[in-house]
């Protein structure tokens, strides 16, 4: 009867037409074009959001917490003196030439000029003067090199028509620095995270360790270990000379009971207590049962290094500060009370056991979401902390210097004195800016290479530098782990965007829609979390802490409470975050293996937007989506409005995100937005990528980095070192949502093809393509090559200085054919071809310009001739010429040469889907086949490039881009959607095309038709910059090194080819003695030298200058390095003897 | 109908995956153990041009009863050999404006010009000095200026700016020598004025001087007196009587191919092949995807029914371009004539015989 009712029950449960007014079998509503959150994102955020946020957060609040910590100034001379920085700001970009009227400056003067884009950094001080407490505010102590985009640049919010005004290009995305001229990028640094407890095995050892790394507000780092070591369990940190017994250490924490200690590492799991109860009995015989004993016995092992000689402190005082400060130095110790840090070290132990006992509790080192990334805003805070910390000890031992004057005639003013400090913190920010090497000594920071030059070489590889990640691991290890995939990369971090080689998957990009978190304040958010009912752990005892219900809250990795109801705890943190009432950026998740719950505010995390579902419908609905479209909402206003919300890796692990709608079931917490952010910017520029082997999208991501296109809006007003663009570059038949979103279509680098996938002629094996010739008279694969040669005009310290001349004339009268297009004013004109050997700028310098005693006229001097010659073997055209001052007032002289170049046998070029070749042969247009159209293709492809290598996204880009054409529209080929091939097949059927794409050729050179069909249509080539002209070399006679007198090497220096080892070894084995004679000696480095038969040194004109005799005398050739060689040995008191004898 | 069966000697075959009888045998028209010694007459009835249609810039036509060699070689001719004249030496004397040098020489030098290749010679190489036989000059003399009469809120450039566009309709001629008078029926002009070669703003200007000369396509594509020079082959539909289509698929069988190809009886719903409209069949072998019209019909292409497609953009109006191309290849076939006869005269001699450039 029962089971009656309630078989009846469910099938009106069923039959319920309104359910949340949606029945049963109405469809599932999609919101339409949720992923038009992404730009609105994307013009919130920027591409680069993360490395601008980062310096923001530093010009704006991190630069003013490290004056607070260091703001005193005080003089060990007089007491009564004090200097007192009460405030500091960065200022706006500015002119530093003294006599300028006009302050203001753009990056692109910046670059143009090779000076500094930096602002002043102003303070507020308050000293006394004599009896008076003096305030000076805006008190300029250094300049800072300003991000371009960042809140202190000029461009940033400006409009497309005033960037335009200021030669920027709208597309550029900023986050990097314009220092000395160059453009530097701080790329980000992946790190472990700090202040978290990490639990590892060392399988072959047996050892089970739990290491925290601490790092506080002041730049300290020490990193402590709780690990096993023979079965025990001991404390190891640097700052003391032996692992301290686990007991011993908490003991000297103040936990003296072991009854209580083994309550807190313990708790009541009788493995645990097994596990850990020789501890116990080890402190007892090294007779350690007090804290006094136990800090007595620690007191001992704590390494001294102490400058000020005083009374020596006894054992356990130092023990006592050791622990205070220096182990775990995180967890604050306020007053005495080591409650929180005894329960620290308590929590690190359980974790050994809890590992001891079970394998699987160790943490992965590899998971994203123990990383955490380091921008430019954290590296300039330690630069500056440092700096800054100079700059006042410099400034502390000048006060000194000047009060120690018994007498004065004026009364001391400390700003004086502050305004003879000297460029000290100017110098050091570009020195270590432009140099990349980070050493800062008081933070035992040395690096080198954290900056490197932008790369300009396409507008995706400049994009593709700012989203790069690299980690600190060194290349050379051979561990697989740091370099796999992570599952928990998904949506963080570019799956396909990585190098290939050595630094492969340690270097790393972000994704699309990746943001890194900035600090937030924790006190807050620990105020709020005992608000909502967290108890303080240092009431709790072992029994609560680990007792079946509670939870331990930690903050930033410190435990601050305990929690019975998790769940509910989390729920209530989450509504408060989505209300608004604090950053959106603080994380919260549960973990239930530790039973912790885990609120995160720190800088650094790897996190992302999700859109929030709520009883399985997601918030954010049609209107929403179509008031963004009306532009009456923002990204923000989506964030305010709790819609969506970020979620790092820690908290997304805790969630159940649905990639698409239809995939929500009850337990859903979020959606994705859009499931193409996966990929990062540059893969984003792949169609069709999910259809593709996974390489090749690999593969693609470092070709597109070389790809000749446009490279800004600017790209003609810049002077760059060396600058590849196209001459015609097209956006690309089929496109991507990315592309459109990072501007690719508006900043192209490649051209629309019609390709032929047909053998052709056997000059198209290993990937050759065969280009038409037609094709490239019309303009396809045109290309220009820019270089820039500067040079200064220099004022010498001894008055004298370089100069510019006409040409000179030769005996005729005549202008020589090297100097022809140099004009009067010692310059090339512009528009001038330049042969090789042409002088374009007839520079002079005088010949005594280091001879610091010349004291004569320095126009009577004599000039010599230091001409910039054209070195490459084509001619090029002067493109630009510019002349400017330096920041030191140098005269400076840039020339632009320009070539142009049509593609040529050897060239590279490749699709977009890793399939990269060169150019084989160059067909004339009549011997190329044709359809019935008439259409000739551009390039033929070898079908052989498609078995192997899988890319079926390049098949599926060639069809759209076929149907595209056809219908007059640019199809899609986003990642996870694009143009369905259903569709594409449609349009062409409709088009009298087959719907295979494959049409029916007729060949050019027989003028019948091909027996099978061709797959023809267009698809999107990029030019690579690796062009032959650039790397065609021979040699038959040529220059020699001056040292051991051999042919040089390399390209540049017009060196030999070497026979090399494994060469010679041929030779050898072949027997060819006189070819391997005249390869290594005759052809290359032969010398006659002359020998003494009687005592084997050599001489010279036929005597021996040893046996003072020439009868003995012998000649014969060896190489000069052989004579080099014995001549070096007779310098080292080592005596060669060539022993003749007649062959 | 008699033209509905497939023969290998007349069709190429034309199935799902593959074409068959792509080529004629090695002697084309000769069959073993038959006579198909060459007729003149024989060949006057079968060869047969007809023009289908012609326009300004166009011209279709059909060539029927020729060798596939044939019909490719005048293809060939049409695209690499026919002469034609294009700007080759572009003296800058300024360029101003964004587009740098050697990209608006190579822009000039794709602009077809509207000049008779007949009245000027060849000038062999860059080295031989430049005459009014051999060079046309043209100057390019462009300056941009603000339009100062345009009311305030305009922002289109061409109502802004005087000459805001470089256009091929800016080039004048400068006529040498003798050719004012050679060239007086037909100035050499741009076949067409509207190219835009460069974009200017107010200060910008572009001034040069440009030679153009005589060439031929297979030297670079500027040369090449044709736009497109191509031709297919003439289709065929053949229906298979034993296996009829349908009634209630006839539309979809209709579908199959292009418009008006396929006729239905709308009563009978009776599928025929339209002999008129069978040109325009675009071979895109949709039947051949449809289970149900396996065997129902196949597909083939008249091996020697060309039908060409020329697309004139520079001189030649597009019904002269055939007849230009026939006269080099006469030259061509005098040539080798000359040099085949010279061989015979020279047989014992067994020297080597010069062959004089047509």
């Amino acid at each position: 009867m029962g089971t009656a009712d309630d078989e009846e029950h469910d099938w009106e449960q069923l039959n319920q037409t309104n359910w949340r007014g949606l029945g049963v079998t109405d469809p599932i509503k999609n919101v339409e074009d949720k992923w038009l959150l992404l730009p609105a994102f994307l013009k919130v955020k920027g591409l680069v959001k993360q490395h601008i946020d980062s310096f923001n957060y530093f010009v704006d609040v991190d630069i003013k917490n490290i004056v607070k910590a260091n703001n005193k100034v005080t003089s060990d001379v007089d007491p009564r003196f004090w200097l007192k920085y009460t405030d500091i700001h960065v200022g706006f970009p500015d002119r530093t030439d003294l006599d300028a009227i006009d302050k203001s400056i753009t990056p692109h003067e910046c670059r143009l000029r090779d000076i500094t884009y930096s602002a002043p950094i102003l303070v507020t001080i308050q000293y006394t003067r004599g009896k008076n407490v003096v305030k000076r505010p805006n008190v300029n102590i250094g300049r800072l090199p300003i991000m371009l985009r960042s809140s202190k640049c000029i461009l940033t919010g400006k409009s497309e028509a005033q960037l335009a005004r200021m030669t920027e290009c709208p597309l550029d995305p900023g986050g990097y620095f314009v220092v000395k001229g160059t453009e530097k990028v701080i790329l980000v640094q992946e790190q472990l995270s700090k202040n978290r407890i990490i639990v590892e095995t060392d399988p072959v050892k047996g050892v089970v360790q739990s290491s925290c790394t601490s790092s506080t507000h002041g730049g300290l780092k020490s990193k402590t270990y709780v690990a096993t070591k023979k079965g025990k369990i001991y404390l190891r940190h640097n700052s003391i000379h032996e692992d301290v017994p686990i007991v011993i250490a908490l003991k000297a924490l103040g936990i003296q009971s072991d009854k209580e200690i083994l309550l807190l590492t313990a708790g009541n799991t009788e493995a645990y207590k097994l596990a850990f109860s020789a501890n116990l009995e080890d402190a007892a015989r090294l007779g350690v049962f007090t804290r006094h004993q136990a800090l007595e016995w620690i007191g001992t092992r704590v390494k001294v290094n102490r400058k000020v000689v005083g009374p020596r402190r006894p054992a356990w005082e130092e023990a006592l500060e050791a622990l205070a400060t220096i182990v775990l130095a995180h967890v604050p110790v306020n007053g005495l009370d080591f409650r929180p840090k005894a329960i620290f070290v308590a929590t690190m132990t359980r974790r050994v056991l809890m590992c001891m006992d079970d394998e699987k509790m160790v943490d992965d080192r590899d998971y994203v979401g123990n990383k955490r990334l380091e921008l430019a805003g954290q590296l300039l805070a330690l630069l500056f902390e440092d700096l800054f910390k100079t700059f006042n000890t410099n400034l502390k031992s000048a006060i000194d210097k000047v009060l120690k004057k018994p007498s004065r005639t004026n009364e001391f003013d400390a700003f004086n004195t502050m305004q003879f400090q000297g460029d000290h913190i100017t110098s050091g920010f570009v020195r270590a800016i432009s140099t990349g090497n980070w050493s800062l000594k008081r933070f035992k920071m040395e690096r080198a290479g954290v900056t490197h030059v932008l790369s300009r070489l396409s507008f995706i590889s400049a994009l593709g530098m700012m989203t790069r990640i690299s980690s600190q691991f060194e290349k050379t290890r051979k561990v697989s782990g740091p370099r796999a995939l992570q599952p928990s990369q998904w949506g963080m971090l570019c799956p396909s965007d990585t190098p290939e080689g050595e630094a492969c998957g340690l270097v790393k990009n972000l994704a699309l829609m990746t943001h890194i978190t900035t600090d937030v304040e924790e006190e807050p958010i620990i105020r709020i979390a005992y608000m909502l009912g967290v108890e303080d752990i240092s009431l709790a005892s072992g029994t609560e802490i680990y007792g079946p219900h509670t939870f331990v809250v930690n903050v930033n990795g410190t435990i601050i409470g305990l929690t019975r109801y998790p769940t509910r705890f989390v729920t209530n943190f989450r509504r408060l975050r989505r209300a608004g009432r604090f950053s959106e950026f603080v994380g919260v998740y549960v973990n239930h293996h530790h039973r912790t719950v885990h609120i995160a505010s720190d800088g650094g995390r790897i996190c992302r937007p999700m859109i929030i579902v709520e009883d399985g419908r997601p918030r954010v609905n049609s209107g929403h989506i179509s008031l963004l479209k009306q532009g009456h909402l923002s990204f923000d206003d989506f964030l305010r409005q709790g819609l969506v919300e970020y979620l790092d890796v820690n908290e997304e692990n805790d969630s159940y995100i649905a990639l698409y709608e239809s995939d929500i079931v009850a337990t859903t917490t979020h959606l994705e937005i859009e499931p193409f952010t996966i990929l990062g910017a540059v893969a984003g520029l792949i169609p069709y990528p999910h259809h593709n082997q996974s390489p090749r999208n690999t593969y693609q991501c470092a070709m597109g980095k070389q790809a000749i296109g446009a490279i800004g809006y600017n790209q003609f007003n810049r002077i760059d070192t060396l600058l590849y663009l196209s001459v015609y570059p097209q956006q690309p038949m089929v496109k991507t949502k990315t592309i459109e979103l990072i501007g690719y279509d508006r900043l192209p680098a490649g051209q629309n093809a019609t390709v032929a996938v047909m053998s052709y002629s056997g000059y198209d094996i290993e990937d050759a393509l065969i280009l038409n010739k037609a094709s490239l008279d019309r303009g396809y694969g045109r290309c220009q090559v820019l270089r820039k040669n500067a040079t200064l005009i220099r004022k010498y310290p001894n008055g004298t200085f370089d100069r510019l001349a006409d040409a000179p004339l030769d005996d005729n009268g005549q202008i020589q054919k090297k100097y022809d297009i140099i004009q009067l004013d010692g310059l090339a004109g512009v528009g001038e071809r330049v042969d090789p050997g042409d002088v374009y700028v007839n520079k002079q310098t005088p010949t005594n310009a280091n001879d610091n005693t010349f004291t004569g006229q320095a126009a009577a001097v004599p000039y010599k001739n230091a001409p910039l010659s054209y070195k490459s073997p084509v001619a090029g055209y002067i493109d630009k010429l510019m002349v400017s001052d330096t920041e030191n007032d140098q005269t400076l002289i840039k020339v632009l040469i320009r070539q142009t170049r049509r593609p040529e046998l050897g060239d590279k070029f490749s699709s977009r889907h890793g399939q990269k070749g060169v150019c084989g042969l160059i067909v004339n247009q009549e011997d190329m086949p044709f359809n019935d159209q008439g259409i000739n293709p551009d390039t033929i492809m070898n079908p052989h490039g498609f078995p192997s290598r899988m890319t079926v996204g390049k098949m599926i880009e060639l069809l759209s881009g076929k149907a595209g054409v056809l219908s007059g529209k640019l199809q899609y080929g986003t990642a996870f959607g694009g143009s369905k091939v259903e569709d594409m097949s449609r349009i062409l059927i409709e088009h009298g095309f087959s719907y295979a794409g494959k049409d029916m050729l007729t060949s050019g050179i027989t003028g019948e038709l091909l027996e099978a069909y061709v797959y023809f249509g267009p698809i999107y080539y990029q030019k690579l910059k690796h062009m032959v002209m650039d790397k065609m070399h021979a040699r038959a006679r040529g220059p020699r090194a001056t040292l051991t007198r051999q042919p040089t090497e390399g390209r540049s220096r017009e060196g030999g080819l070497r026979l090399g080892e494994m060469e010679r070894d041929c030779l050898i084995g072949y027997g060819a003695t006189q070819l391997l004679l005249e390869r290594l000696m005759i052809s290359s480095d032969k010398f006659e030298v002359n020998a003494c038969q009687e005592c084997g040194l050599m001489g010279y004109n036929g005597w021996c200058p040893y046996c003072k005799s020439s009868k003995q005398m012998a000649k014969l050739t060896i190489p000069y390095a052989a004579k080099l060689l014995f001549q070096e040995l007779m310098a080292m008191n080592v005596v060669p003897r060539l022993i003749l004898d007649d062959a | 109908m008699a033209a509905a069966t497939f023969d290998t000697r007349k069709h190429v075959g034309v199935y799902a995956e593959h074409v068959s009888n792509v080529s004629s045998t090695d002697y084309p028209g000769h069959y073993p153990h038959e006579d198909h010694s060459w007729d003149p007459d024989q060949f006057r009835q079968k060869c047969n041009v007809q023009v289908n249609r012609l326009s300004n810039r166009s011209i279709d036509f059909d060539l029927v009863g020729v060798d596939a060699s044939i019909a490719n070689a005048f293809r060939r001719i049409l695209i690499a050999e026919v002469p034609t004249i294009a700007i080759e030496q572009v003296y800058v004397w300024n360029n101003t404006s964004v587009i740098v040098d050697e990209v608006l020489a190579h822009r000039l030098g794709l602009v077809p010009l509207n000049v008779d290749p007949s009245f000027l010679e060849f000038k062999e190489s860059p080295s031989i000095q430049a005459t009014d036989r051999n060079t046309l000059v043209f100057k390019l003399e462009v300056t941009c200026t603000r339009n100062r009469n345009t009311p305030k809120d305009v922002t289109d450039p061409k109502m802004l700016y005087n000459n805001s566009e470089v256009l091929s309709s800016d080039l004048r001629w400068v006529p040498q020598g003798e050719q004012e008078e050679i060239f007086a029926a037909n100035i050499p002009t741009p076949s067409n004025p509207n190219i835009v070669l460069a974009k200017l703003r107010p200060g910008q200007e572009v001034n040069m001087e440009l030679h153009a000369v005589k060439g031929v396509g297979k030297d670079h594509a500027k040369f090449c007196a044709v736009a497109t020079a191509s031709y297919r082959l003439l289709p065929l539909v053949v229906l298979n009587p034993e296996k009829p289509i349908p009634p209630s698929s006839a539309h979809k069988f209709q579908k199959c191919f292009s418009p008006g190809v396929i006729r239905v009886d709308p009563v009978t719903k009776e599928v025929s092949v339209d002999e008129k409209n069978l040109r325009n069949e675009s071979m895109s072998r949709e039947v051949y995807r449809h289970v149900e019209f396996e065997d129902c019909c196949q597909l083939a292409r008249v091996r020697d029914h060309f039908i060409f497609n020329v697309e004139s953009e520079g001189f030649y109006p597009p019904e002269r371009l055939l007849p230009e191309s026939i006269k080099v290849m006469r030259s061509k076939i005098a040539t080798i004539k000359k040099a085949a006869e010279g061989l015979l005269a020279s047989k014992d001699s067994n020297a080597d015989v010069e062959m004089a450039e047509g």
